[in-house]
């Protein structure tokens, strides 16, 4: 066990399966000479050569599409996309390409595809290039999208992508990358498709991904501390396939439930969650499910604009003390 | 050689005329695009390839999949959506694949085919083999952003691959001269320092030479693009009347028609006679009627099997239910 | 909605002064309750409420005045809803609440809205067990022993009371020679006697009922009050069948009886009388009946009268077949709503299915 940042942790996940399988190799832009936008693939071009950590011209239909051919003829390519944002380029190719190979030739060719693209705002980055549009992909039978929230998971996430024989798109998280944690030194791959409850509790369920599954656990922390709050946090870590059980087994216990995203609120990730808790805890809700997302606006470049377009911690707090007064399960303070 | 080419066109003529008849007895669903005018580039370049090469084609490829070696049995029966269909009948009409014969699949959205072709040649390179890539496109692909993408990149890291533009000279209704700027569709190679050739379409012994030289290109590391020059016959798909051509235009296309004239030169020289032109013909009708009767008594697939290829892996807290189920009881 | 007018609260008041209202919006008022303090010229005078509901609204504020009759306030007495409001409750208090058999209607949301949640379920319990109960003088001689009922008790009493209350009916009987039809029964279940087929004489029965009611649609309809009155006659024929089970009468509904086959019906019977055994009836399965038959033949009952299960229109009552004096017959009794059913329709009603018991291959046909 290391404590090591998200960003080493995805490093070392790509470099460990790089040595570990010759048909494993980088493909994107900028990932070799430059050393990748975010520096994840830092000193790979030097370790593994240029046939193994291709730069691509500015052509993300064009190189991720070559990447799915690659894929179906057995290759293990890593995709990068620069950011989630310029994914939309490719749309074409991994919407109506690389999910629905496998099923509309009946079966015959796999696409063990990763592509691996951090999304989130909060950079001053402007509306073109903080959003969060991972239901883009989560939306689509024969994908899987898994996000990582912790060092832990980016590895062993990262690890269980790229050793998947379906198209796996791995959500990083630009806020994320320099978070720390404790990493497995092993190379253990995690099961995608379920999530984790990173912290138990009775009172409430908050269920979130990504950024917001870190954001959850700070807020329950505190909440726990100077209210008294028992916060019980699902991270999904995968948003297709979606662990429905864990969330319904969850809100069974405790009765209500917040959803944080990142995402915009209408049809976003956390009108799925709670339409899954509609379906699976309805008699057992105390009070609606709440949902905390971005504000339905492109994103402004200004300061205090972004700050309050993004969902927040306190944003979080207020939601869930919302709920719990609702069903008179706050304990006066 | 010369015969064969003729057998082969022969052959996907009358599938294809079977094809359209089917279609009108409601027996294939969907749309359904049609290789007639194209039979002698479906037999010139189909020749050329090695067993070992991929093909990747858009949606107009009964031909090319029956020219590749897959029986006309399973070709029909996809057609027809059934389980003895190439591709289970999951694809249809636009979609047949067969991994046997490293043809990589129909693909029914213009030019999508042609990124992952590329990735393919990527594949064979990354491995260093000798096989190369064909990749069929249409002519109202050169247009298409991903067309651009994958010749830069197939020329900047010299991929064995040879992309082939079957100018049919109309891109559904539209001609080739209202949709592109540079009607000569294979100049388009020059931006990307790429060698290309035009070659006339409806000679399938030309296209056979024309391909080699393209493929001896791709496999030396220098992709090619090979514009085959050809009409389309009929519509755009089965139910189109075509009605956007004059009279003139479509008699003219009936006097090239490439089958008849590749006949009448084969019988100038000798190789073909009246005899031997009905046999062929017999022949190509039995073959295909067979394959009609084969489709029609293919089961259905099971709906029972209706989540079986949506993913490779089996995937956990899959909600595998039909619409109107409960997801949790 | 009734208007709480000012009163007249001594001979020579032409006016009232509001001084303290004992009631806010929202409270609950029930007769004899004290309203309002009023000053007339005379005294300070208690009003009591003469009507059940909830203050809706004050008109008068304190310290002003209102001339005799004049409106002070509004008191909603329910009269204005035509169904009974929604309670806000959660889901989960609306399972507990079915669990434990906990009427919502008594308990008080505190949650946004007058929501009821779970909390409000915890501590309504204990208040509800100090309500102080009225202890006889003297024990009970009768020493009884008290059985609540259970929510099926409870429907059966309050439809069956409505029913007897509400509905002017009158009763009819007929008979009909049933030797042939018994003796097709016989043959009918020695056809089927490798299939497991078991046909009873009510499986019979309910087939003629269901054609009956075809022949003669006026029989096969319900009373409804709407405007100046309706009769509502169905389309469709769902026989109702009366079943002592476990939990009390219940009457699952075989639906297009008309349109099935007695071995059809046969089978529906004998899946719902299972499951009225084992308590696995759904409501759905209760629902939409436009006719019962309710039989006690099998309890050697000759002839008895049944109350009519509302909203339908006529029950059926059958009783044993008896030999009179070497053949045997089978004697029935309609209870038919007399708002819309008449004695004649009723008549031919039953003479149509003495035909039809009579000439038993009609009812197979």
């Amino acid at each position: 066990m290391s404590v090591i940042s998200y960003r080493q942790a995805l490093h070392d996940a790509l470099r460990g399966e790089m040595l570990r399988d010759d048909d494993v190799f980088l493909i994107g832009e900028e990932i070799g000479l430059f050393e990748g936008s975010y520096k994840i693939t830092a000193g790979m071009l030097a370790e593994f050569g240029p046939k193994r950590v291709r730069d691509t011209p500015i052509a993300e239909e064009g190189f991720t599409g070559a990447a799915i051919g690659a894929a179906m003829l057995g290759l293990r390519p890593v995709v990068e996309i620069m950011t989630i944002n310029f994914s939309l380029l490719a749309l074409d190719q991994i919407v109506n390409h690389a999910a629905k190979i496998y099923g509309m030739f009946g079966g015959q060719a796999r696409v063990p595809l990763v592509i691996r693209t951090p999304g989130g705002g909060g950079q001053q980055l402007g509306a073109t290039h903080s959003q969060n549009i991972e239901l883009y992909y989560a939306f689509v039978p024969g994908m899987k999208v898994v996000a990582p929230s912790s060092p832990a998971d980016a590895k062993a996430l990262m690890l269980a992508a790229i050793r998947d024989d379906d198209p796996v798109l791995v959500l990083e998280n630009l806020a994320l990358y320099n978070t720390t944690g404790e990493v497995p030194d092993h190379d253990e791959p995690a099961e995608i498709g379920r999530a984790a409850v990173t912290r138990q509790g009775a009172d409430i369920t908050v269920v979130a991904y990504s950024r917001m599954a870190a954001v959850a656990l700070q807020v329950a922390a505190r909440l726990e501390e100077e209210e008294g709050i028992d916060v019980e946090v699902i991270d999904l870590r995968s948003l297709r396939p979606l662990d429905r059980d864990t969330i319904v087994a969850s809100v069974r216990k405790t009765n209500c439930a917040v959803v944080l995203e990142d995402d915009w609120l209408t049809y976003g990730i956390g009108a799925e969650i709670a339409a899954t808790i509609s379906d699976g805890a309805f008699d057992w809700l105390d009070a609606p499910v709440r949902r905390v997302a971005m504000a339905e606006v492109p994103l402004p470049y200004a300061k205090p604009l972004e700050t309050a377009a993004l969902p927040s911690a306190a944003d979080a707090i207020t939601a869930i003390r919302e709920t719990l007064d609702a069903v008179a399960r706050r304990r006066p303070s | 050689m010369l015969l064969a080419f003729y057998r082969q066109m022969v052959l996907v003529r009358r599938f294809e005329e079977r094809a359209a008849r089917a279609y009108t007895e409601a027996k294939i669903g969907g749309y359904c695009h049609l290789n007639l005018g194209e039979e002698a580039t479906v037999a010139g370049l189909m020749a050329a390839l090695e067993p070992s090469d991929y093909v990747f084609t858009n949606y107009r490829e009964h031909g090319y999949a029956l020219a590749r070696g897959i029986a006309p049995e399973r070709v029909m029966a996809e057609l027809y959506g059934r389980t003895d269909g190439v591709s289970r009948g999951w694809g249809g009409s636009m979609h047949m694949f067969d991994v046997a014969s490293r043809f990589m699949g129909g693909y029914g959205i213009v030019g999508g085919q042609v990124p992952l072709a590329t990735g393919a040649a990527l594949a064979i390179d990354y491995r260093g083999g000798a096989e190369a890539v064909v990749c069929l496109m249409g002519d109202g692909t050169t247009n298409i952003g991903a067309f651009h993408e994958s010749l830069n990149i197939a020329a900047l890291w010299e991929l064995p691959i040879v992309y082939v533009v079957v100018n049919n000279g109309l891109g559904m209704g539209t001609p080739v001269e209202r949709s592109s700027a540079e009607p000569e569709l294979h100049k388009r190679a020059s931006a990307y320092r790429m060698a290309s050739a035009r070659v006339d379409g409806n000679d399938p012994v030309a296209v056979f030479d024309a391909a080699r030289v393209a493929l001896d290109s791709a496999r030396a590391g220098r992709p090619y693009l090979l514009e085959t020059v050809s009409g389309r016959l009929k519509g755009h798909s089965v139910v189109d009347p075509a009605r956007y051509r004059s009279r003139a235009e479509a008699e003219a296309l009936q006097a090239a028609d490439p089958v008849a004239a590749y006949a009448v030169r084969l019988h100038e020289q000798g190789v073909l006679t009246d005899d031997l032109i009905a046999g062929i013909d017999a022949e190509a009708t039995a073959i295909v009627a067979a394959a009609a009767r084969f489709a029609d008594e293919s089961p259905h697939p099971e709906v029972a099997t209706l989540f079986d290829y949506t993913y490779a892996t089996s995937v956990p807290n899959d909600s595998r239910r039909l619409p109107g189920e409960a997801l949790f009881a | 909605m009734i208007d709480i007018l000012m009163p007249r609260l001594s001979d020579t008041m032409t006016e009232g002064a509001i001084s303290t209202w004992h009631k806010k919006p929202g409270d609950r008022v029930s007769p004899g309750d004290v309203l309002v303090d009023i000053e007339t010229d005379k005294a300070l005078m208690e009003y009591e409420a003469y009507e059940a509901g909830t203050l809706a609204e004050i008109l008068i504020p304190e310290g002003r005045n209102a001339p005799i009759g004049a409106p002070i306030a509004r008191l909603d007495d329910g009269s204005d809803d035509i169904r009974p409001e929604r309670i806000a409750a959660t889901p989960l208090v609306r399972r507990l609440a079915r669990e434990r058999g906990i009427d919502l209607a008594a308990v008080a949301g505190s949650g946004p809205g007058g929501r009821i949640i779970r909390a409000d379920l915890e501590t309504s319990r204990e208040p509800a067990r100090e309500k102080p109960v009225t202890v006889p003088a003297r024990p009970d001689q009768r020493e009884p022993r008290s059985v609540p009922f259970d929510p099926i008790r409870q429907a059966v009493a309050a439809r069956l009371t409505e029913s007897g209350t509400t509905v002017p009916t009158f009763t009819a009987t007929a008979s009909a020679d049933v030797e042939d039809l018994l003796a097709l029964r016989a043959q009918i279940n020695e056809a089927h006697a490798d299939t497991g087929v078991k046909v009873s004489v009510n499986d019979l029965l309910v087939r003629a009922v269901a054609l009956a009611l075809r022949a003669h649609p006026g029989v096969n309809a319900s009373y409804s009050p709407e405007g100046r009155g309706h009769t509502l006659i169905h389309r469709r024929i769902h026989v109702g069948i009366a079943v002592a089970s476990p939990a009390g009468l219940v009457v699952p509904v075989v639906r297009d009886a008309d349109r099935a086959t007695v071995t059809a019906i046969s089978t529906a019977a004998r899946d719902l009388a299972g499951r009225a055994a084992d308590r696995t009836l759904t409501a759905a399965d209760m629902s939409d009946g436009t006719f019962t038959v309710s039989n006690l033949g099998m309890y050697g009952v000759e002839h008895f009268t049944a109350i009519i299960n509302p909203p339908q229109g006529a029950i059926l009552a059958v009783g044993a077949a008896r030999p009179e004096p070497t053949r045997r017959r089978l004697r029935y009794t309609i209870t038919a709503d007399h708002r819309i059913i008449d004695g004649a329709l009723a008549a031919r009603f039953l003479a149509t299915l003495t035909g039809l018991l009579e000439h038993p291959l009609r009812v197979v046909a």
